[in-house]
């Protein structure tokens, strides 16, 4: 069986490439889909620490993360679609409506 | 197992990031998502597995194709130039930082010994269910409210015109 360590490894390293992602890509799709990745490492430590606390506590936060992240999703989308309709982009760097 | 599973989310996650198309991103993180799904099965989480799969790289990922097929993104270059370089490095050096710390942190700490015993039927619908239907009854309502807000909030935006 593997250790505990390196499932909570893997689920940072998953963690950080999607930060850096967020930092460092302009498309507004990719950011979200980073953010999807975050969610994504999360749950792996969620599901990695039931199993070996053996509670089943984790299995519904999963549940829950997923629920939201399909919510952000569709209001996320629906957000890009409306921005790109105005704008005629989705590059972040050319969105400056609230600079004031 | 855990290894080549571990070793492909990581891979294909880097490609997502390092990918300046959108389509090529998004299956990308298709194969992600598929070998989470892979760990999950490993660590006994039949139910979350099976959700995964249908949830994200069905549901969620299909969304994202098809918003990216429709609004036919002229490709541009992928990076952010000029003075947001800076921003762009500094980025990436605060989240190497807070990565380095949290290696250090999972290798120091004393993590808890494995339980022994197991729950009967660990991790199978019925056990999660019973859970979601008795214990998280009120989280599971308030769930399915959230959803409902997010349909209506993303009909409302996606709109044409606002009378």
């Amino acid at each position: 069986m593997v250790p505990l360590n390196h499932y909570l490894y893997l689920s940072a390293i998953l963690f950080s490439i999607g930060a850096v992602g967020v930092f460092t890509t302009r498309n507004a799709m990719i950011i979200y889909m980073c953010i999807e990745l975050m969610f994504n490492a999360v749950n792996l430590t969620f599901i990695a620490f039931s199993k070996f606390l053996n509670n089943l506590d984790g299995h519904i936060f999963t549940f829950m993360v997923m629920t939201v992240a399909a919510a952000e999703a569709a209001v996320g989308l629906a957000i890009i679609i409306s921005m790109f309709r105005n704008k005629e982009t989705v590059n972040v760097d050319e969105i400056n409506l609230m600079k004031g | 197992m855990f290894y080549i599973l571990g070793a492909g989310a990581v891979l294909s996650a880097l490609s997502m990031v390092t990918n300046k198309r959108p389509v090529s991103a998004a299956m990308s993180l298709i194969v992600t998502m598929f070998c989470l799904a892979g760990l999950y099965v490993l660590l006994d989480a039949h139910l979350i597995a099976a959700l995964q799969i249908i949830i994200y790289a069905g549901a969620i990922m299909v969304l994202f194709l098809f918003v990216i097929m429709l609004l036919n993104i002229q490709e541009k270059e992928g990076r952010l130039a000029g003075h947001k370089i800076f921003l762009q490095f500094s980025g990436i050096v605060i989240v190497g930082y807070i990565f380095i710390k949290v290696v250090k942190l999972i290798g120091g700490s004393n993590l808890p010994a494995r339980m022994e015993g197991s729950i009967k039927g660990f991790g199978t619908t019925s056990a999660v269910g019973e859970m979601l239907f008795t214990d998280f009854l009120l989280p599971f309502e308030i769930a399915s409210v959230l959803l409902l807000a997010a349909m209506v909030g993303a009909v409302i935006l996606a709109k044409a015109k606002i009378d």
